[in-house]
């Protein structure tokens, strides 16, 4: 039954030459940047109060914004993937808007919307929050920009749920929460771990959105790539050593929540 | 027989991936001016700080139209552009917004001889339009009440932003170190702080939304900006020229249009 997609022997020779050029295309970069580091200077640099403080500060809100991208894009994809009603393709369009937006004008769309003179600005000075310069506002961008990512994944899970599959639990006489529980959710599982991993990795590399609404302020607000792009101002060094943190946290995280046997899944 | 969602998945995602990634730098200085035909030779290149650029426009004109030499110009962040220059970029001339940038460029032996400053900016209180934070003097800012917003200290907004405070005696506790002068204003401009530390030239660009509160000590912690021709210049004479042109009397003008103050007396 194993039957993989792309068997070796089916594949064109040709397809080897672009495909060798964008791995190169994508490692050499990073592979350059290695080369960059000072391995003598790499403890002190990465262990000054500031990095600590930036390291710490974007795990807890990339966690944070992955969980809320969970909670809230999961449904979500779930809603859209049964929508029959009118303009739910264009509601699908609108959603996956802040995957092509310069995250900068995500910033900017949160400062009107969370900010003091935003649309619910008064209403939240009312109730007392205070979203302003707070790791809150990290959050909230973070989320904002990573949750279509959840969304596009799972709903694209949803669509390879055989539909017979269903309509023989609920012949059976399951309920709706009951197939969604027993059924739906266990069959879209690589789904919805490849939408963690890519909602993760987006909320970890936040840069734009997050200096236009929430500010930077080391401990509160100044995440790791907030902190790498103000090293580069004096220490450029530091920023490399920081950037390079950055894709370790990012290779781990992704070696961690793959599914754990790959080719289970193309079964 | 069914495939996992995930292998169709994925290259949609990586492509979206990909696209939202694009705008995630700011300003990565590109060349503003045409590249000139065959006729007219080489351009000049010159590379000059983000908050020189409008006031540079007119005087690339005045400078074509005197020498027929077109100039290619870069503006940026000053460490940006001193990264692309130390990562080989060409240049001809070199304005970055503070001396320690210069320096760092002389270190590296990237400057063919001494700088010469074109001109000098202080820092001023902006507050957005309407102040609603009532806020007076420098001191105000000490109250914590206040949302306020300054440049990191890493960033040369930030650095005079500092000395200037000790200076007057005052302790600040900014609600946020912003990573560039741009972004301090950005809040402000906002609402979304109550006051922040930005040079006059940068108050003045903001127009009404701004109003703009002068710091007496400031006029002591000037911030200057040298201008030198670069060691790797293919046309030193020309960008000596352009220097020139700066101290001048029209390019003194236009800078003290632009809210700029004058070079000798930031030498001084």
């Amino acid at each position: 039954m194993s039957r993989r997609p792309t068997g070796g022997a089916a594949l064109p020779r040709w397809v080897l030459f672009p495909a060798a050029a964008a791995a190169v295309f994508i490692l050499l970069p990073i592979f350059a940047l290695l080369t960059r580091i000072e391995l003598a200077e790499l403890p002190r640099l990465l262990s000054s109060e500031a990095a600590l403080s930036a390291l710490w500060l974007s795990l807890r809100t990339s966690v944070t914004a992955t969980l809320l991208c969970t909670v809230l894009g999961v449904p979500l994809a779930l809603v859209l993937s049964h929508a029959t009603f009118r303009g739910s393709g264009i509601l699908r369009t609108l959603i996956l808007l802040p995957l092509v937006l310069p995250p900068v004008i995500g910033g900017i769309a949160l400062l009107n919307t969370f900010g003091r003179q935003g649309l619910l600005g008064e209403s939240l000075e009312l109730l007392g929050v205070q979203i302003a310069f707070s790791t809150a506002a990290v959050v909230l961008a973070q989320t904002f920009v990573s949750l279509p990512f959840m969304v596009i994944a799972v709903e694209s899970a949803l669509r390879g749920v055989q539909k017979e599959v269903m309509e023989a639990a609920v012949v059976d006489g399951a309920g709706p929460t009951q197939l969604l529980r027993s059924i739906v959710l266990p069959l879209i599982l690589p789904g919805l771990a490849s939408g963690v991993v890519l909602a993760f990795a987006r909320s970890l590399g936040e840069f734009g959105a997050t200096i236009a609404f929430a500010g930077s302020l080391q401990g509160v607000t100044r995440t790791l790539p907030l902190e790498i792009y103000l090293q580069r101002e004096t220490d450029p060094d530091a920023a490399v050593a920081l950037s390079v943190l950055l894709i370790l946290v990012a290779v781990v995280v992704i070696g961690l929540t793959r599914p754990r046997s790959a080719p289970d899944a193309l079964r | 027989m069914r495939r996992s969602a995930r292998t169709r998945l994925l290259p949609g995602a990586l492509l979206l991936a990909l696209l939202s990634g694009c705008a995630n730098a700011p300003d990565s200085g590109a060349p503003d001016a045409d590249t000139p035909d065959a006729e007219t030779g080489q351009p000049l290149r010159v590379l000059a700080a983000a908050s020189l650029q409008e006031v540079m426009d007119p005087l690339v004109q005045e400078f074509t139209e005197r020498t027929g030499v077109p100039v290619q110009l870069s503006s940026g962040g000053s460490a940006d552009l001193l990264s692309q220059l130390t990562q080989g970029a060409p240049g001809d001339l070199f304005v970055p917004a503070d001396e320690p940038t210069m320096e760092r460029a002389q270190d590296a032996s990237l400057i063919r001889q001494d700088p010469s400053v074109i001109a000098s900016n202080t820092l001023v209180i902006a507050v957005p339009s309407g102040n609603p934070g009532r806020i007076g003097t420098l001191a105000d800012l000490a109250d914590p009440q206040h949302a306020l917003v300054l440049c990191a200290p890493q960033v040369p907004c930030g650095a005079v932003a500092q000395q200037l405070a000790q200076a007057a005696d005052v302790t600040l506790a900014p609600d946020s170190e912003e990573l560039a002068v741009t972004d301090v204003l950005g809040k402000v401009r906002s609402a979304e702080a109550d006051a922040g530390l930005v040079y006059s030239t940068d108050a003045l660009r903001a127009g009404e939304e701004v109003e703009t509160i002068r710091i007496e000590e400031a006029a002591e912690f000037p911030n200057r900006y040298p201008a030198a021709v670069l060691a790797g210049a293919e046309q030193p004479e020309l960008a000596a020229e352009f220097i020139e042109l700066l101290l001048s009397e029209s390019g003194q003008s236009a800078l003290e249009q632009a809210g700029f103050g004058p070079a000798s007396e930031a030498s001084g």
